[in-house]
């Protein structure tokens, strides 16, 4: 069942709606478990939109299996996927930033604290980004240090790669998962892929992962797999890698892949003299799980980031 | 007048993006000055070209004190003016969200490392910026409350207003922002324009450094006075908000007197034509920021008032 969270007029014969699907059992008792799939906060992710369509086909397959309510909400951000923009256009501000809203504000404020207020209460959130155009990241889920005690273990079961658990940072207060974090419903955030494409691969990874939860809260009732053991960023430190010059970079390694300290990692090439300008070494043993995707780089463009370990990956 | 390099971004392609700044008068590090950190912020650049213009004069003219120094920076974003682009057009990040900035991190944040090293230790900081919302504010000073603001020394200004305002999480990592917390007493100077240079608006905001510079004695010219400004907390403003969206006139302007019940607006069908809501101001007062975007959405803060029971008194 579709339904409208939020919908704001717009100038133009037109509505800024979000909208969600709902599905859930035929016959409710009233004590069912929710859980909501978000993504589209930032325009230009796409991977979590072919998540939010093989969920909802492996649902349809066996609906009788359902056991509990699975929201889906596929674009809080519709006028940005449609323009390929980041944010909300026509705002300077990320839509990221203004969680929880505000019921008097803004539009952009006033669409934020509607989807809040929908999504609270949720047994579990799973907020779905992708990279950038710039970066390719594997399947890894991000938690504030704040929350890691309750997070964490609902992390291990999503099927990813990477648990990555990062310091506080005043400018991110204003997140949707940390507004629906700090008022008690879990909100975990994957980030995965690159931007502007989908890697249908991961996304079955992940959906695979979402049905484990599902299980777990007794939203669903069907056979799951088994989730992989996700690394823990706190098992090692990371390592960023930056260009040191201006020029394009053509990597030498695969994505997702064991280096070694003194590991070539790329080059900076400059097309103008027919140079290398810069090679770029691992400064550690580890696990490259992020590398840049998009090939023209400034002074001080990621290159990737370099997990320290000394376990070696399959 | 001594122009310097303050930072250098070598470019693939590009010429080298350089920061310059002007110096004048004495080595110790007293004020600096900083326009355009946002491509479009064009009135900002204006307004610091001309105070190098004339700080330039009153240098030749032997009345800038020579032990304490003034620095000027028309840009820290010189290659988003010239592509027409208001944030970095790379990766479309704000230099202005990146301060204290980061040597080994992205391109924006060493830009705005490699800049903030060279001003973190300056006495006062001024800033001509813009409001993150299209719109027109009446000119004035606004202050961040970190807890080491200076209300006091912000009326050698001479501007109508100084604002207070509580940051929130995105003002964290601005320039005003962390110049205040490395110490330096931090100004943020509002005037109408943008993207467009409006001289008259523009002339408010050089007459206020120029007053504040001879207030401080750092330069010798008699003062023209100015206005004893009033404090206002943000949270003070009235915000009026549009019920509908379409397109939108008022007829006020930024300092106008209004009464309460007066009508300020109203907001036509897009398509038709015909007045769907009328703008009524909910009490007496003067206009400090109006929206300036003809389209308008629905629940936007058009017009922020300051509430003056007495303005009617006033003449305009």
């Amino acid at each position: 069942m579709i339904q409208t969270v939020a919908a704001a007029p717009l100038p133009a014969a037109e509505n800024y709606i979000v909208k969600k699907q709902r599905l859930q059992p035929e016959n409710l008792l009233g004590n069912e478990k929710r859980i909501s799939i978000v993504t589209g906060i930032h325009g230009d992710e796409l991977e979590g939109q072919y998540v939010c369509y093989e969920i909802q086909q492996r649902i349809n397959e066996h609906p009788e299996l359902l056991t509990g309510i699975v929201d889906i909400y596929p674009a809080l951000n519709p006028l940005g996927i449609d323009s390929i923009t980041r944010g909300i256009p026509h705002f300077d501000l990320d839509m990221n930033r203004i969680f929880p809203g505000n019921s008097e504000g803004s539009m952009a404020e006033y669409i934020a604290s509607k989807i809040i207020n929908d999504v609270q209460g949720s047994d579990l959130c799973v907020d779905i980004h992708a990279s950038n155009i710039f970066l390719r990241e594997i399947p890894q889920v991000r938690i504030n240090e704040m929350c890691a005690d309750t997070l964490v273990p609902f992390a291990k079961r999503l099927n990813i790669d990477y648990i990555w658990v990062h310091g506080t940072a005043t400018v991110l207060e204003a997140t949707f998962a940390h507004s629906l974090n700090s008022i008690g419903t879990p909100v975990l955030v994957v980030e995965m892929g690159v931007g502007m494409r989908v890697t249908r691969e991961y996304c079955k990874e992940l959906v695979d992962g979402i049905f484990v939860e599902m299980k777990d809260l007794g939203i669903w009732q069907g056979s799951i797999i088994e989730p992989k053991k996700p690394i823990i960023s706190t098992d090692g430190e990371v390592h960023y890698l930056n260009a040191g010059y201006a020029g394009v970079f053509i990597p030498t390694v695969e994505h997702w892949t064991s280096v070694k300290k003194g590991d070539k990692i790329g080059e900076i090439i400059d097309p103008l003299e027919g140079i290398i300008k810069e090679e770029i070494f691992s400064d550690c043993d580890g696990i490259l799980f992020t590398l840049r995707e998009y090939p023209v780089v400034s002074e001080g463009s990621l290159l990737g980031r370099i997990l320290e370990r000394n376990e070696v990956i399959a | 007048m001594k122009k310097v390099q303050l930072y250098e971004l070598k470019s693939l392609y590009r010429d080298s993006l350089k920061i310059y700044g002007y110096q004048f008068g004495g080595s110790e590090k007293t004020v600096c000055i900083v326009g355009a950190i946002r491509g479009n912020e064009v009135q900002q650049l204006y307004m610091c070209s001309q105070l190098v213009r004339i700080l330039n004069l009153l240098e030749n003219r032997g009345q800038i004190d020579t032990n304490r120094g003034i620095m000027i920076v028309p840009s820290i974003n010189p290659y988003s003016l010239n592509t027409n682009t208001r944030f970095w057009a790379t990766d479309n990040t704000d230099i202005n969200r990146m301060f204290p900035g980061y040597d080994l991190g992205e391109t924006t944040q060493r830009i705005a490392d490699g800049f903030f090293k060279k001003v973190n230790d300056y006495i006062y900081g001024i800033h001509f910026t813009s409001f993150y919302l299209e719109g027109n504010f009446t000119p004035h000073v606004r202050i961040m409350k970190t807890g080491f603001e200076n209300t006091e020394i912000a009326r050698e200004f001479g501007m109508p207003y100084i604002m207070l305002r509580n940051p929130k999480p995105y003002d964290t990592t601005t320039l005003n922002y962390e110049w205040q917390l490395w110490g330096t007493q931090a100004f943020s100077l509002y005037t109408p324009g943008t993207d467009q240079i409006d001289k008259a608006q523009a002339n408010e905001g050089i007459n206020a450094v120029l007053r504040f510079l001879a207030n401080q004695g750092l330069i010798h010219i008699s003062k023209d006075g100015g206005h004893c400004s009033r404090i206002i907390e943000e949270q003070e403003l009235v915000t009026v908000r549009t019920n509908q969206s379409g397109i939108l006139f008022l007829n006020c302007d930024c300092g106008d007197h209004i009464k309460e019940g007066q009508i300020i607006g109203e907001i036509l069908d897009t398509y038709e034509g015909h007045t769907i809501e009328e703008i009524k101001a909910p009490c007496s007062g003067r206009i400090f920021y109006h929206g300036s975007n003809p389209l308008i959405y629905s629940n936007t803060a058009v017009v922020k008032i300051i509430q003056d029971p007495e303005a009617e008194y006033f003449q305009q």
